[in-house]
């Protein structure tokens, strides 16, 4: 009798370490690979940098713009996505349901079709077609959902209705609650927000591809690029840059999310 | 009165954006695909051309099929991680989700590398057989692709559910002579399904409407996205590209829509 339930949880473990074994060892391939003299010859070739301090020659364009995307996505979104989060928070009516539903339907429609619209929208204004800033404005259509419900989700679990009375009754206008009342008790929504919209933001590809143009390459377009055109190990040591200005990224977004919950208990 | 004054005020820096850049672009797109030499019929030409169909019945397969494969595989891995308590397990939760930040592009790449032309399965399967597996650069590249992309959020939507789960029920339903899959089909199934519906349809979008691994995989995989994508790159067939890429985001909207329309949760699909 005491078999059964201990080979069932032999088999579900193995069910788990298999599933992390195909969604690790990739990743470890591809970081070794990056490191590694030959690929093909394999470890016995030796360790080496060379390949990362090539792709950093090569590619170092694409992460500063990814970073200067990401960060700029940032400031639009909080500047537009806040006051917009703070409405549907306090006016929850059939208007403001339809425009949450709105602002969602850029993350709901693939990134291909948004992009091709764009293109075929803006694309001739030259200016505006070649700069980063047509980048920036498919990232936001992409990333605004995403910092509104940060927001929201904050800004619904506190008492907003009586800190701003309380403010209003010490005689501070609509302005001044905002900045004095709203924005500091929204903080963690923002920085959460702003956690989820930069990981987004430098890893979006599907709209990026698009709207991409040569002076223009972000970090996954140059990822691409060197997939296509390069040796295994540049692809690797490039994933392996990429992979490295992720992980601060995740562990902020874990302990914001940790911080978060022990602060609402 | 001044209230509402005020908060058509505060969204309207996001309306704008939303209309000038989402609303309208799209709005020509609609115009752009009855633009073409069939005119307006060009919406329903693509609908009966075997081609254009083909293409989207594949996408559908596939995405369906990465959409279970997702489910089975999350669901148990999800339902364990969450109950059974083993040393090591943060570390395997950790491990699972770390993935989930990965683009498409990336995740193409990783495909490559296990089921390429050097990759670890054809070294593997060449030293046990002697033959090369690899399989990366077609439909079954894009389904491990896919399924990568999808199992560490469904496991984390997954364990999220199972945590409000109440065991005294299972306990229950046990005492009452439940077998192990009675409890399961009749008593955790009920209860996690619309979480389950949530998630499967952020994966059924995902693939649906991913781009970045099928192009690191191959230009030539007959998927929607690619077809899509040639159509409006390579034979600068305007129309007929923003015919499909409507259809195409009707389909994923419409997935996402009827999953909130049956749970009631918010779901939208991921990057």
């Amino acid at each position: 009798m005491r078999a059964l339930p201990a080979l069932r949880f032999q088999l579900q473990l193995a069910l788990a370490l298999a599933t992390a074994a195909f969604m690790i060892v990739p990743v470890v391939v591809s970081v070794l690979a990056g490191v590694t003299e030959n690929y093909f010859v394999g470890w016995r070739s030796g360790l080496t940098l060379r390949w990362l301090s090539e792709v950093w020659a090569m590619y170092q364009s694409t992460v500063w713009l990814s970073l200067r995307i990401a960060m700029a996505c940032v400031v639009v979104t909080a500047l537009i996505g806040l006051p917009a989060a703070y409405v549907l928070c306090r006016h929850a009516t059939r208007a403001t349901r339809l425009l949450e539903e709105l602002l969602v339907l850029p993350v709901a429609v693939p990134g291909l079709a948004t992009a091709l619209a764009l293109i075929l929208t803006y694309g001739r204004w030259q200016a505006l077609r070649t700069s980063w800033l047509f980048i920036l404005v498919g990232h936001v259509l992409f990333t605004l959902p995403f910092m509104t419900r940060a927001c929201l989700a904050v800004l619904a679990a506190i008492d907003l209705d009586a800190l701003e009375e309380a403010a209003a009754t010490l005689g501070a206008g609509f302005g001044e609650r905002f900045r004095t009342v709203v924005v500091p008790n929204a903080m963690p929504g923002i920085v959460a927000g702003a956690l989820t919209v930069l990981t987004l933001s430098v890893g979006e590809f599907n709209l990026t591809w698009m709207l991409h143009t040569p002076l223009t390459q972000t970090l996954p377009v140059g990822l691409a690029d060197s997939y296509a055109s390069m040796r295994l190990e540049i692809a690797s040591a490039y994933t392996l840059i990429f992979l490295l200005m992720l992980l601060p990224l995740l562990v902020g977004v874990q302990v914001v999310a940790r911080r978060f919950v022990a602060g609402s208990r | 009165m001044r209230s509402s004054a005020r908060s058509l005020l505060l969204t309207l820096p996001a309306l704008a954006v939303f209309s000038a850049f989402w609303l309208l672009p799209m709005a020509r797109l609609c115009a752009v695909g009855a633009s073409g030499p069939q005119g307006i019929a060009a919406y329903w030409l693509v609908l009966v051309d075997p081609r254009y169909m083909r293409s989207l019945l594949a996408t559908v397969a596939l995405s369906v099929a990465v959409t279970l494969a997702a489910l089975v595989v999350s669901g148990f891995t999800g339902f364990f991680l969450q109950r059974q308590r083993f040393p090591g397990r943060t570390l395997l939760v950790a491990l699972l989700s770390f993935p989930l930040a990965f683009p498409g592009v990336v995740v193409g790449f990783l495909v490559i590398l296990l089921a390429g032309r050097q990759g670890l399965l054809a070294a593997v399967t060449e030293w046990l057989t002697g033959d090369r597996l690899v399989f990366a650069y077609g439909m079954g590249g894009l389904f491990m692709g896919y399924l990568y992309f999808s199992i560490p959020r469904t496991i984390l939507t997954v364990m999220a559910n199972v945590e409000k789960l109440d065991p005294s029920l299972e306990e229950a339903a046990r005492t009452l002579g439940a077998s192990p899959l009675q409890v399961m089909t009749d008593v955790i199934l009920p209860a996690l399904m619309p979480a389950l519906i949530a998630a499967g349809a952020i994966c059924f979008a995902t693939s649906m409407g991913a781009f970045g691994t099928a192009f690191t995989l191959a230009t030539q995989i007959d998927v929607l996205p690619i077809t899509i994508y040639n159509e409006f790159t390579n034979y600068a067939n305007f129309s007929i590209a923003a015919v499909l890429s409507l259809i195409l985001g009707l389909v994923t909207w419409l997935a996402l829509a009827l999953a909130r329309q049956l749970t009631g949760t918010q779901a939208a699909a991921a990057a």
